[in-house]
């Protein structure tokens, strides 16, 4: 049997970041006494180094490597990046709430780069193996990060609920690839799957019935309705850097995952899954934005807010050509700079001792912050879709596809939802600005926190008012 | 109805039994135990299809290794099945309607002629030389040494979980380090002190 070495180039920026975890697993055991943060900075140097080796071995072309299991094309190396801008931006804004409640470990950090490892196996991955392998690793990190705080009821409750939940979404996934592993008469390599199924199989029924198994798994992971209960508890239960970490960073895994699966995979399963996703859409759009008026608690609130998004954002999927991948894309990046923001600024007000999870401690922020309330303001207007923030071009991408393709009733439905959410995003900017506050608590965030927390949000303004490079840039990403 | 087909069925019949004891016993203790007989009728099945090696591992891994820690914590656990059995005949009938809804739901699905068993054909047997072990070998280390690597780190993944879920320095243990006592000098404890000596009345 030949055997050649595999190509390892594409992969080094996974290789560099496993060395780089197992460097500063054992930094922690050897130094973390003396110098708390080793952990901390050998993260951010991880992350930056990766970028760095992205960004100087890009190229335009397609590679595979690993025999077939590994692809890197610029979609991969776009998403990569934006991947580790995201942790980054997640690091600084969460280390000093992770340091005030004791849960500033080697651990926690490590665990956070083994989720980022497994986003970007997920976001180049090319075989059904792959994929789900990426995906574990992504979500055992997940679950360990919720129950981190041992000693918090809510919190390993949380976790219970997300590990078993997590697994049966596993498990639907893994059956549904099953079928298609023997409907395509033995092709686990996405390539070959989509060469299979353009030929004809012989029993397409086989195959649309795991495609059913394979959108109920993603759907679990994406969070949608109906698959979406655990979305809530966790939010609310986990710590709050835990929970900006699970609604940041691996929703651009999850749609680099769904490119993979169902667009290069099964896009000749198109017209199949369109129609499984309206119905998902619909109703992601339904229970979000309806269930999150009648919440009281900013981070319950925010989890069926991240619902009714994702289920806007599946949209941009069922337009089903490069206009909708590229408006999704553009939606999933926009979605996860407002909620970097709004979660960095829900840890920002948070103290020591005192927890901000209800929405009735925004009142009055103007008062205690003019600065602050109006960077809360420019994120709620833009999860509101409110030009001239990005928000609104974020929602007008994904209209425009979903419209060219002739799905006009699902445009109007996705508009008349939308303004029931602008409701409750409203309503934090009406306590924020005409209420008195119930607290006097000075904020005064770390130099670096506000910097970048101020930086969020002129983003959120600057990005809705030239939002052509981003669009351009999601554009050459599937091209 | 040849040999083989009658050793399947003998293996299949003990394994769906046990299977359906393991769910349905009121001991943890012999629930535990027919599910290790579970697993080596399953062993027993995959030898049938020439997977010689995947019946050792089943055998050696789960019921060598994870089926006795598994019996260990089950009886060093003291499990109150009553409370575990509360409101079971409360919710039976709303359960068994969705299980039965579901169950037809999978056989109208299944009975389609797509899912029948001449679409799926036996394997082509192997030569007699053919080694199971060898050829796994041969594809794990090479064709499938990304997803094996990976699998690697979801196994550190668990480690790193593991330690840092469970592992917690308790600060009001008296516990004494033997190195500490062992290196300590005569000037760590010993403090020489000179004092006017005092005058006799």
């Amino acid at each position: 049997m030949n055997f050649l070495l595999p190509n390892l180039v594409p992969a080094y920026p996974e290789i560099f970041l496993l060395i780089m975890v197992c460097v500063a697993l054992l930094a922690e055991l050897l130094v973390g006494d003396k110098l708390p943060y080793i952990s901390y900075l050998l993260s951010q140097i991880a992350l930056f180094g990766c970028a760095f080796i992205t960004f100087f071995t890009f190229s335009p072309e397609v590679v595979y490597t690993f025999s077939g299991m590994f692809v890197d094309d610029t979609l991969a190396d776009i998403l990569k990046m934006i991947v580790y801008i995201t942790v980054s931006i997640f690091l600084v804004y969460s280390h000093k709430y992770v340091a005030m409640r004791d849960m500033f470990s080697g651990e926690f950090f490590s665990l956070v780069l083994f989720a980022t490892l497994g986003m970007m196996v997920m976001i180049s991955a090319n075989h059904f193996l792959t994929l789900y392998l990426g995906l574990e690793l992504l979500s055992l990190s997940l679950y360990a990060m919720v129950a981190l705080r041992r000693d918090s009821v809510v919190a390993t409750e949380a976790a219970m609920k997300f590990f078993i939940l997590g697994a049966l979404a596993s498990g639907f996934l893994l059956y549904g690839m099953s079928l298609v592993y023997g409907a395509t008469g033995g092709a686990l390599d996405i390539t070959r799957v989509a060469e299979m199924i353009q030929g004809g199989v012989d029993n397409p029924k086989v195959l649309v019935v795991g495609l059913v198994f394979i959108i109920a798994g993603i759907s679990f992971k994406l969070s949608v309705a109906p698959f979406h209960m655990w979305v809530p508890d966790v939010y609310h239960g986990a710590p709050t850097a835990v929970v900006l970490f699970i609604g940041s960073a691996p929703k651009i895994a999850a749609f680099g995952f769904i490119m993979r699966l169902l667009v290069e995979g099964m896009g000749g399963m198109a017209a199949d899954w369109q129609e499984m996703l309206i119905i998902i859409a619909v109703l992601s759009m339904l229970v979000g934005n309806f269930a999150a008026i009648a919440q009281t608690n900013i981070k319950r609130m925010l989890a069926y807010s991240t619902i009714s998004h994702m289920g806007f954002m599946l949209l941009g999927i069922i337009s089903a050509d490069s206009n909708g991948y590229s408006s999704a894309m553009f939606y999933m990046i926009v979605y996860v700079v407002i909620t970097l923001g709004t979660f960095g600024m829900i840890m920002l007000l948070s103290r020591k001792e005192y927890e901000v999870e209800k929405i009735d401690d925004f009142k009055g922020l103007n008062k205690r912050s003019p600065w602050y309330a109006f960077i809360t303001l420019l994120f709620m207007l833009s999860l509101a879709g409110i030009p001239p923030t990005v928000g609104f071009y974020a929602k007008l991408s994904v209209l425009q596809a979903v419209m060219g393709v002739g799905y006009i009733w699902l445009a109007i439905i996705a508009v008349l939802f939308s303004l029931v959410g602008a409701f409750y995003y409203l309503r934090i900017v009406k306590l924020m600005y005409f209420d008195e506050p119930e607290s006097d608590a000075a904020i005064a965030p770390a130099g670096d926190v506000g910097l970048l927390i101020s930086t969020n949000g002129m983003a959120v303004l600057i990005l809705g008012i030239f939002p052509q490079t981003l669009m351009t840039l999601c554009f050459y990403a599937l091209h | 109805m040849n040999f083989l087909e009658i050793i399947f069925y003998f293996f299949s019949a003990i394994l769906v039994l046990s299977a359906l004891g393991v769910i349905t016993s009121r001991n943890p203790v012999h629930a535990a135990l027919l599910l290790v007989l579970a697993f080596f009728t399953a062993a027993g099945l995959w030898l049938l299809l020439g997977a010689e090696f995947l019946a050792i591992t089943l055998v050696l891994v789960y019921v060598g290794a994870v089926m006795v820690l598994f019996l260990f914590v089950v009886m060093m656990l003291d499990i109150n099945l009553d409370r575990l059995r509360e409101g079971y005949w409360k919710w039976f009938p709303f359960g068994g309607l969705l299980a039965v809804v579901m169950a037809a739901e999978v056989v109208m699905v299944l009975i389609n002629k797509n899912f029948s068993i001449d679409q799926m054909p036996a394997p082509p047997p192997h030569a007699s030389d053919y080694s199971n072990t060898k050829e796994l070998g041969m594809l794990l280390y090479t064709e499938y040494v990304y997803a094996f690597e990976l699998a690697a780190v979801i196994l550190l993944v668990a480690m790193v979980a593991a330690i840092a879920l469970t592992l917690r320095t308790r600060s009001k243990v008296k516990f004494l380090d033997p190195s500490k006592q062992v290196i300590v000098k005569k000037k760590d404890r010993v403090r020489l002190v000179s004092m006017p000596s005092e005058k006799k009345e």
